[in-house]
């Protein structure tokens, strides 16, 4: 493995890695081929404590900044294994941790710390609104009793493998706010009530194994305690959450980046075409040593993204561009890797074809590549809006 | 009863190790250690041991550079109660090693001493016996089950012949075997209340011992690169060869 720079958090990523040795290539080809939810790889996360990093001690869990979470997240894809099962606990839970009432903190903070109760489902997208949050048209109305909800959500993953689901909604109609960005309000679904009772979730095959679904919600009834913080100040809640989400997955891509250059460099050493090892073809190793640098670099943006994070900022441009670097780094090494282990790269049984697959939806995931790029140029260096 | 778990840093099991250009070791700069596997099954053992009430206080204990710390942390992550680091930059040979255990064992009077077979870099398979033999206590080699009742320990072995089951007497020291159990995993708030855990340090002269190696390396080499194999056409011709080649029927 190419060293990757200063590592914080030594014996968080020593456990981690022991912990995945015992989930290899062969147990995930295998949920690949069935699209199956790896519920082995993270039942064993949830028990030894990983999942609940985040959760302060007093509710059960470790009260760890977003850097051990970073941590945690970057040595699951080093090892091979993918965190996409699961990461949504380790951000959604800031929303419950900063706007939660005491109430909402005692009731699910330490079911969720000890593994009963699973928050993983994120519902904010919609098919008309994507990155156009504010925009989207699911409503939640108040009645005597509480809350009906109506709309519908897609790309909500993990729903179907998920206790709790973090539901964004407009309770005031765009027209009645003078900001667009008010209005929305954050709703803790309870799944297990709300499934059949108003609720559908439906799974999505893609083109990897993860596990997205889009939801259906019609009268769907919520009592009243399942607001999160002030109503209609809930697009707030979500945006600090998405930072957090940002520099999370690029922690992963990280992970990811680590893993395909490893197994690109050792079969660029050992594979012996025309008498000698390919990896002394410049072709073949000029692009790993890009990779490698460009990894370098995403490193120390995401570390100091999450370190600014951590001191209780906001970071959207270091969120945002950590999530932009790590990514296109990951992506590259991923390309570089393919493109080394020629056609055995596309063998299921070498893993590469199958984390390439993985590697490219953080073009698209969590926010896409042109919608950084025109956040960076509209708010950091002031140009015109460019949407 | 308290248990004293030795545990080394070594080479991490999964990294390919290189031969100096000189002959002169193994080159570790910058490789990946961890715990020596049969030392984490030591320790997992003795971790029953007090989950079962039999044992009441784990010690851990290694030896070398402060890197070592890493070790011992990983070893009260997994659940020893405090650790003991005997600091040196003395390489240290399975003779020290025992010294500086019986010394340890001196100190803290633990009533078993349980400790890997072997380490996984040299293999010498020499420390157990060696700390046995000095401390002149009874000794139960190669573990694969162990039970403890009545001041005795009743030790199942793993011989060429099958189980052999031996009793000794406590104190002893038992060195543990591969298949005696399977290690747990460090979960995180384990790993966090280890840091809380104390670790002492001591260095041989504190001690009284003298570490230093009584045995020089020659050289180390790789082993000798396998030549292909060859097919053989049928049953015979394949028995031939071995009555005729190899030599072994």
């Amino acid at each position: 493995m190419p060293e990757m720079g200063e590592r914080d958090h030594p014996e968080i990523r020593e456990a981690v890695r022991r912990l995945c040795e015992r989930f290899p290539g062969s147990y995930w080809r295998e949920l690949d081929r069935q699209r199956a939810y790896p519920t082995e790889f993270v039942r064993a996360l949830t028990e030894a404590g990983w999942l609940a990093a985040l959760i302060p001690e007093d509710y059960g869990g470790a009260g760890l900044g977003l850097s051990a979470a970073c941590a945690i997240l970057e040595e699951i894809h080093a090892a091979g294994c993918n965190a996409a099962a699961c990461h949504a606990q380790m951000y959604t839970m800031g929303t419950l941790l900063r706007h939660g009432s005491a109430a909402q903190k005692r009731r699910w903070l330490p079911e969720i710390a000890a593994g009963r109760i699973r928050l993983q489902a994120f519902g904010v997208s919609e098919p008309t609104s994507g990155t156009d949050t504010t925009a989207l048209r699911t409503t939640a109305r108040r009645t005597a009793r509480g809350w009906v909800v109506h709309g519908q959500k897609i790309w909500t993953s993990r729903a179907e493998h998920s206790d709790l689901l973090l539901l964004l909604a407009r309770t005031t109609p765009r027209e009645a706010v003078q900001k667009r960005t008010e209005g929305l309000s954050v709703f803790l679904v309870d799944l297990r009530e709300a499934r059949g009772r108003g609720l559908e979730i439906r799974p999505i095959r893609t083109m990897m194994n993860h596990a997205t679904t889009e939801l259906f919600m019609d009268g769907l009834e919520l009592p009243e305690d399942a607001l999160v913080g002030e109503e209609g100040k809930g697009f707030r809640y979500i945006l600090s959450g998405m930072n957090a989400e940002r520099i999370l997955i690029a922690a992963e891509c990280l992970g990811d980046g680590r893993w395909f250059l490893d197994k690109a460099v050792a079969y660029a050493k050992e594979r012996i075409v025309f008498g000698r090892p390919i990896g002394q073809n410049q072709g073949i190793q000029f692009p790993l040593a890009r990779a490698y640098a460009q990894l370098r670099a995403a490193a120390l943006v995401v570390r100091e993204a999450a370190r600014l994070f951590e001191a209780g900022q906001d970071p959207g441009p270091e969120a945002n561009m950590a999530k932009l670097l790590a990514a296109d780094a990951s992506w590259a090494a991923a390309e570089a890797c393919l493109q080394t282990h020629g056609g055995f790269g596309f063998a299921e049984e070498y893993d590469v074809e199958r984390k390439w697959r993985e590697a490219r939806l953080y073009q698209v995931a969590p926010i896409s590549t042109n919608l950084i790029l025109a956040y960076l140029g509209e708010h950091v260096l002031g140009l015109p809006r460019s949407y | 009863m308290r248990v004293l778990v030795p545990v080394k840093r070594v080479v991490d099991y999964n990294v390919k190790i290189r031969i100096k250009s000189d002959q002169s070791g193994v080159d570790i700069a910058g490789l990946k250690m961890s715990m020596n596997p049969f030392d984490e099954i030591a320790t997992e053992e003795a971790i029953r041991l007090k989950e079962r009430g039999i044992a009441t206080e784990i010690v851990a204990v290694s030896m070398g550079d402060a890197k070592c710390q890493e070790t011992l942390r990983t070893a009260l992550a997994m659940g020893a109660d405090r650790a003991i680091l005997v600091e040196t930059a003395v390489e240290l040979q399975p003779l020290a090693v025992a010294k500086l255990l019986k010394a340890i064992v001196a100190r803290e009077q633990p009533s078993l001493v349980l400790m890997g077979k072997q380490a996984i870099d040299d293999d010498s398979n020499q420390t157990a016996q060696m700390l046995a033999g000095l401390l002149g206590w009874p000794q139960a080699t190669f573990a694969s089950k162990i039970e403890i009742a009545d001041g005795a320990a009743t030790v199942a072995r793993e011989v060429d012949e099958g189980i052999e089951r031996i009793r000794v007497r406590l104190p002893a020291v038992v060195s543990v075997d591969l298949r005696l159990n399977e290690p747990r995993y460090a979960s995180l708030p384990n790993i966090m209340k280890a840091k809380k855990k104390p670790l002492d340090t001591l260095t041989p002269e504190a001690l009284g011992v003298d570490p230093t190696p009584r045995l020089d390396y020659v050289r180390v080499e790789e082993p000798p690169k396998r030549k292909a194999g060859v097919k053989v056409a049928s049953v015979q011709e394949l028995v031939a060869k071995l009555k005729t080649e190899a030599g072994v029927i």
